[in-house]
């Protein structure tokens, strides 16, 4: 670091070590200062930001601006049929007819497992903030099925579910007969809260590492000073560490919201969201690609995006210490 | 880095110690330890063990199941297959038909190449663009600057899957459907997190190194390169980490816009068994337990990385 540059820019004189034993001031040498990098600043963020803010708006701001335009007409994406002006014709017909917005209702079952998710994660966190034998084998396992890949979980839990899969077979040692076990992916009524069992087992590990780790940076001697004032284990959660991990809280609590709005992965690859596994984004994402309705789906894009950007934002207005905070 | 392994001190205290006793073989600590652990912590801390221990392994087992039903189906034949309990261990676990059944026929091995071409390249971009912003948005005052941080703010929070209806046609028009082009051009261009990784460590090195370097007549794009790039390298591995599990699990993006088979990466190689070998789990379960040892080398040699890249990408 010590070491002179070499001279990069051409035109540029280097303000080399006597240019600044030279200046009468360190006054002066500030103005020096300001009056040269002022003329950098002029074009240098603007070249460094040129690639970033391009693929920025091609790749998310265009198909976003897009999918607005195209909620309001009739297309099929190909070009095959001319686009044709709708008005708010998509919007209105996913809103009247129950085919269309019913889909909605099973967010309603990863909603629930998400606050269940974020319950055992913090019960688990607050356990594990104290020593603990094996305490990063727990950690691990707990943490482990976050990173794999989503097509593996899902095979894992197709077999698990099966019939006389894995799950049959783990209550047939306590004496359950496989027989009368209902079917957890084959049941209508039971199929979403299988799969919301395992969004949990997959996303659980997250927030509990997120959890640990806020209440491991509440500096200890704040809780020394709580348990000497005499605060008991209930009085120190509710006082020391939930304002600790108030913001990390804030935070799962807009992702459990909106990853519930927007749970994809799983249920589409077991079966394309067959046998009332249908969620918003697979009936968005058949609407566009499958049915080729594009304006349809374009409004429903639309709408789950301004639903998340709602949820953000009430959230927003909530919990004023926003971790979301770039500048 | 460390002090997240770190037990928290004495928070439940007596707990802890009466946890210890129950599972531990006393000659695993040192003698003064010893001594002081094998106090009995009195009913209540007992109670409190056998609670916290016992939710512990519950979870632990909640966890474990699925995957070790998976794991021994891989080891047995078709034929075991079908005679035995999921539950049963094999008869041989040393049967590694179905891994090479599901390696060649799979065509798994092209699935990690482009994995692999595709992730490098990725993450080299991701890095280079995501520090060239941070330095951009950190240390400059610009005209259009708050504009620029709401876009990338707002990007963030965008849900990426509903955005493909749009996108597919942006792609196409681009010219690069089909080619692994589509899938490094949405993880780089769409990845916002690691530009908010990177900006926030940014503002964590001084200024003062810049000013220095300046006053040496440094450009800013030598500071970029000799100051700001190297001293960003812990952020750098968060980044390459976060992105590099995302990029290797994922399975819409590559399987929307890269149909053609040679193209497959590792998800869609393992989706396609769904229809190869319909009936056969244990070739399908062999598949599962191959995409899986990489992540699980990974995890085993980065754990502490891993920990507090994610605890600093999500709440710093």
């Amino acid at each position: 670091m010590g070491k002179l540059p070499r001279r990069t820019d051409a035109g540029m004189e280097p303000v080399g070590q006597a240019v600044i034993i030279d200046l009468p001031s360190p006054s002066s040498l500030k103005v020096e200062e300001r009056g040269r990098s002022k003329r950098y600043r002029s074009v240098t963020p603007y070249l460094f930001l040129l690639i970033p803010v391009t693929l920025l708006a091609v790749l998310t701001y265009v198909p976003m601006v897009e999918t607005f335009f195209l909620s309001f007409t009739r297309w099929d994406g190909f070009g095959q049929t001319p686009l044709t002006f709708i008005g708010l014709q998509n919007y209105i017909d996913f809103v009247t007819r129950p085919e269309y917005y019913g889909v909605l209702f099973v967010s309603v079952y990863y909603l629930v497992g998400a606050f269940v998710q974020l319950a055992i994660a913090l019960y688990l966190a607050t356990l594990l903030s104290s020593s603990t034998r094996f305490r990063n084998l727990f950690k691990g396992i707990i943490f482990f099925p976050y990173l794999l890949n989503g097509v593996a979980i899902t095979f894992i839990f197709m077999f698990f579910f099966r019939p006389e899969g894995v799950l049959d077979s783990f209550l047939g040692i306590f004496g359950a007969n496989p027989a009368n076990n209902p079917l957890w992916l084959g049941d209508r009524s039971l199929i979403n809260i299988s799969l919301a069992f395992v969004s949990v087992w997959r996303y659980m590990g997250l927030n509990f590492v997120l959890f640990l780790g806020a209440i491991q940076s509440i500096p200890p001697e704040t809780v020394e000073a709580a348990q000497m004032d005499g605060a008991n284990k209930w009085q120190e959660m509710r006082y020391v560490i939930m304002p600790g991990i108030r913001p990390i809280l804030g935070l799962s609590l807009i992702l459990a919201i909106a990853g519930s709005l927007s749970v994809f992965e799983i249920p589409y690859i077991m079966g394309d969201g067959a046998n009332g596994s249908m969620t918003f984004v697979i009936q968005t994402v058949d609407t566009a690609f499958k049915y080729k309705l594009y304006g349809l789906a374009t409004a429903m894009a639309a709408m789950l995006l301004v639903m998340i950007l709602l949820v953000t934002w009430v959230q927003r207005r909530i919990i004023r210490d926003d971790p979301v905070e770039l500048i | 880095m460390t002090a997240m392994d770190e037990p928290s001190g004495s928070v439940f205290r007596d707990e802890a110690e009466s946890k210890s006793q129950a599972s531990l073989p006393p000659k695993a600590l040192p003698k003064a330890k010893h001594r002081r652990r094998r106090r009995w912590p009195g009913p209540k801390g007992a109670l409190f063990a056998t609670l916290k221990y016992g939710s512990l392994l519950l979870v632990c087992l909640v966890i474990i199941l699925p995957i070790t039903g998976t794991l021994m189906t891989a080891f047995k034949t078709h034929k075991e297959y079908f005679d035995s309990n999921p539950m049963d261990p094999p008869a041989n676990w040393l049967n590694f038909d179905n891994f090479f059944t599901a390696w060649n026929s799979g065509n798994m091995f092209s699935g990690f190449v482009n994995t692999a071409i595709i992730l490098a390249i990725s993450l080299v971009g991701t890095i280079i663009i995501g520090t060239m912003a941070a330095y951009a948005i950190d240390r400059f005052s610009f005209r259009g600057k708050r504009f620029v941080v709401f876009l990338f703010l707002l990007a963030a929070i965008v849900p990426s899957v509903t955005q493909n209806v749009a996108t597919f046609q942006v792609v196409h028009f681009l010219g690069i459907y089909n080619t692994r082009l589509s899938a490094i051009a949405l993880y780089i261009g769409t990845d916002i997190i690691a530009i908010y990784i990177f900006v926030q460590f940014m503002r964590t090195i001084p200024v003062s190194l810049d000013e220095v370097a300046l006053l040496d007549g440094a450009s800013h794009w030598w500071i970029y390169r000799h100051i700001a790039f190297p001293l960003m390298k812990p952020a750098i591995v968060t980044v390459l980490i976060i992105k590099g599990v995302a990029i290797y699990n994922e399975f819409y993006i590559p399987f929307l816009y890269m149909p053609n088979p040679d193209l497959n990466v590792v998800s869609t190689s393992l989706f396609s068994f769904n229809g190869y070998f319909g009936a056969r789990w244990e070739v399908i379960a062999a598949g599962v337990i191959i995409t899986m040892i990489p992540t699980l080398i990974l995890f085993l040699g980065l754990q502490r990385y891993i920990y507090s890249g994610l605890t600093r990408g999500t709440t710093r």
